[in-house]
């Protein structure tokens, strides 16, 4: 059944624009336009944070994630990129265990943060998700004040000793995570009262207040304004300095903007990663082309 | 006219309203005009006019007659008859409207026989008169009605308009009974504070309402000082907030956050049955299983509780409460969106950590709401506490002795032989009256607190 929905894709295309990948991959010895069953482009990079082999998810019956080998480069900004239930949001929470929560969701597959095994049946969650944060698409603050807000991860991860030391902490989250400057005679005030992409800043500050490794976006923009979207997009590109993110996004020029290497996932199926440049100039894959140039999703 | 027969008469009416409005509105479409309403709303605009004002005269009438039939009656007695007292003529009215029934056995009845004769005659004159007039009504305004049906008429503004005013004296229907029945409470409580003192019943510390009813009668002269019946609801309230608050709410939140779906399914109605069960059940649990148990308890370690006690009727009152707060806590908690889960989860929050400092400050306000109703529940609480907490106004907050409450002594002023003008049966209204600021002032503060908290977190 999913043979033909690429077939069908595929079929239409005029002669001249579908052979020129194709010709590009069958000389590697894949026929890509016919299976996306098998990655194209290079997955090992050299300074590794994480690294995925054979990653399948499955919600009871019903399998999200296909085989997907990754690997995640420190201090990189890596795109996630595919049509709407491709298993984008699926794979990224397998990276700080978020699925452990959703009944009937099965991991399999080796997930490694640092040569660790994530899903060690022995490791403790709580340290990996302090260190694997995590902002989601809508913007979820608590209903506390903004400065309780940032506190609350430390909190209860014990990073400060002290209210000097916490306060510290938050005005460094605050300031990383560019909300500084308007919250800082708000802090009794309650985060909900925000706007939108003051909210989402607020998220970012209160992850990266327990001074993760990885952050993980699950679409951070899709429910902000333009301006709210492009300050957003700015501060990735700061933070990359200190963190490893991976971000999946709907806006291919938000991945084109911000990230270093894309990865594009079809029907559950990583199809294609490479260079951000490389795979929006001369993506490989005939369903990238389709995806990127709009074709298709 | 039998109340079927009304009823089938104006079922016809109203149908043949409709379908008279909306035929002329069909009508009128298919000669080529453009009507602003539907077809159903001419139908529903000739129901309006043509029936609605009938039936308002109809109810109207049918409230105002028996009491204007019966001045009438009254004023024509004969002047033997004339110079009773108020209570007199209402035991002679009655007579004459058995008379007028068809029952004979009547002191009077030679007397009476006339004027019942003259009852039986305002009544029938009234009743055509009534139904006279909303045919009438009815006629002119089911003309004048269709006389409007034009194209551009805008039938489904009036019939907006109409609901919109149908609902709205429904609405203050509830209001207006709520008004009243704190009025009348009001007015008989200040017969009462005439002879009672206002500052002695709010801040009397003794409570001792029998006064001797006739002459001969040994009995105290009456105190009524109601500190120690708050008091008492205050404590045997408070002991079962105790119970049945953590209770509530660590139920509400296992049934919420830990429990799998399938024994949610079966544990909530469980625990909802416990709010079914009477109260007189857990009333006679209370004096008969809880009250001994505590008693002899209290003995095995030397402490002496009466075997009537603010305890027993408080642990009980908490049982039965428990339901109030986990039903409607566990909603809330429920309604917390899955995205602050999220959140907190994705910060390395362990579950309970997520509960305490995320999931209950978020449902707050629910479960304060939750609370306050069951506190609201164990302040008008009465069958426990009659059967377990016994009568005696000991004004203690020791829940080990015996008190009482103010419904309790409510119910006890009200049973038996009384007479409505004294002081005794009067200080019901007196307590109800405080009960019932009691509970508005705990209504408001817990209304000032949830907005508040709203206010803040939204
Ligand atoms: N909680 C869940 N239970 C069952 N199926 C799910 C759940 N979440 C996602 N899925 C399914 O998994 C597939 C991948 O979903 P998702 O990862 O959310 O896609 P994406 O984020 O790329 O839009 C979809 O087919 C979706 O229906
Ligand atoms: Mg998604």
């Amino acid at each position: 059944m999913t043979t033909m929905t690429v077939d069908s894709n595929t079929s239409p295309q005029s002669s001249q624009e579908a052979t020129q990948p194709v010709a590009d991959i069958s000389s590697n010895g894949l026929d890509s336009s016919r299976d996306y069953r098998q990655t194209v482009g290079k997955i090992e990079v050299a300074n590794t944070k994480m690294s995925m082999r054979d990653v399948n998810v499955s919600y009871g019956d019903k399998q999200a994630v296909f085989g997907v080998d990754l690997d995640i480069a420190k201090n990189e900004v890596i795109a996630m990129i595919g049509p709407s239930g491709c298993g984008k949001s699926t794979f990224l929470r397998c990276m700080n265990r978020m699925n452990d929560t959703i009944e009937g969701c099965v991991v399999s597959g080796s997930l490694k943060l640092d040569d660790q095994d994530i899903y060690d049946p022995k490791l403790d969650v709580v340290p990996l998700r302090a260190r694997v944060g995590m902002v989601f698409q809508k913007p979820n603050p608590f209903p506390k004040s903004i400065y309780d807000n940032v506190a609350y991860g430390p909190q209860i991860h014990g990073l400060a000793n002290s209210k000097v030391e916490l306060d510290e902490i938050v005005e460094n989250s605050l300031r990383k995570a560019g909300l500084w400057n308007e919250a800082k005679d708000r802090l009794d005030q309650p985060g909900t009262g925000l706007s939108g992409g003051q909210q989402q800043r607020l998220c970012i500050a209160r992850t990266i207040a327990v001074s993760p490794e990885v952050i993980l976006m699950d679409e951070p923009c899709s429910a902000l304004d333009p301006i709210a979207t492009a300050r957003i997009e700015e501060l990735i590109d700061e933070l990359s300095a200190n963190f490893t993110i991976a971000i999946v996004t709907h806006s291919m020029q938000q991945a084109a903007r911000v990230s270093h290497r894309t990865a594009y996932f079809h029907l559950g199926y990583l199809v294609e990663i490479g260079d951000t440049d490389d795979i929006f100039t001369n993506p490989k894959h005939r369903l990238t082309e389709d995806y990127i140039t709009g074709r298709f999703g | 006219m039998p109340f079927n027969t009304l009823l089938t008469i104006f079922i016809v009416v109203i149908a043949f309203a409709f379908f008279a409005g909306q035929r002329r509105a069909l009508k009128l479409k298919s000669d080529g005009s453009s009507l602003h309403s539907l077809p159903f709303y001419h139908g529903t605009w000739l129901i309006i006019v043509g029936v609605l004002p009938a039936i308002i005269i109809l109810l109207v009438w049918s409230l105002l007659d028996s009491s204007v039939i019966r001045s009438v009656v009254l004023s024509e007695l004969p002047a033997s008859l004339m110079s009773v007292s108020a209570a007199e003529k209402n035991l002679l009215f009655s007579e004459i409207a058995n008379l007028a029934d068809g029952q004979t056995a009547s002191p009077n009845a030679d007397v009476l026989a006339p004027i019942a004769d003259r009852y039986l005659l305002l009544q029938s004159m009234s009743g055509k008169l009534k139904l006279g007039l909303a045919l009438i009504v009815s006629v002119i305004g089911f003309g004048l009605g269709w006389l409007r049906l034009k194209p551009d008429f805008r039938a489904r503004n009036r019939f907006e308009s109409t609901v919109k005013i149908i609902l709205m004296s429904c609405a203050s229907l509830a209001i207006l009974t709520t008004v009243g029945i704190v009025f009348s409470v009001l007015f008989e409580a200040m017969r009462f504070f005439d002879s009672v003192s206002i500052l002695e019943f709010i801040f009397g510390t003794h409570w001792s309402p029998q006064i001797a009813i006739r002459e001969d009668q040994v009995g105290s002269s009456g105190a009524f000082g109601a500190v120690p019946l708050f008091v008492g609801t205050m404590l045997i309230s408070a002991v079962a907030m105790i119970v049945a608050v953590p209770i509530g709410l660590m139920s509400a939140i296992y049934l919420s956050e830990y429990a799998g779906p399938k024994f949610r399914a079966y544990a909530k109605p469980l625990l909802e049955i416990l709010a079914g069960v009477p109260t007189v059940v857990y009333g006679f649990f209370a004096a008969i299983t809880v009250a001994p148990m505590l008693r002899d308890f209290g003995e095995s370690i030397g402490m002496s509780v009466s075997s009537e006690s603010a305890l027993a009727a408080g642990l009980v009152m908490g049982v039965m409460i428990i339901p109030f707060v986990s039903s409607l806590s566990d909603d809330v908690i429920n309604a917390v969106p899955q995205s602050l889960r999220d959140g907190s989860f994705g910060l390395g929050a362990t579950h309970s950590e997520t509960i305490r400092r995320v999931i209950i400050p978020a449902a707050l306000p629910g479960i304060v709401g939750a609370i306050l109703l069951a506190v609201s529940r164990a302040i008008g609480e009465t069958m426990i506490v009659v059967m377990a907490a016994g009568l005696s106004a000991n004004l203690t907050i020791n829940p080990l002795e015996t008190v009482t409450t103010v419904t309790v002594q409510i119910v006890t002023l009200l049973v038996g032989d009384q007479e409505f003008d004294s002081p005794k049966t009067l200080a019901a209204f007196a307590l109800g009256l405080m009960l019932f600021v009691t509970t508005l002032c705990l209504n408001i503060v817990a209304l000032y607190v949830v907005r508040k908290y709203r206010e803040q977190y939204d």
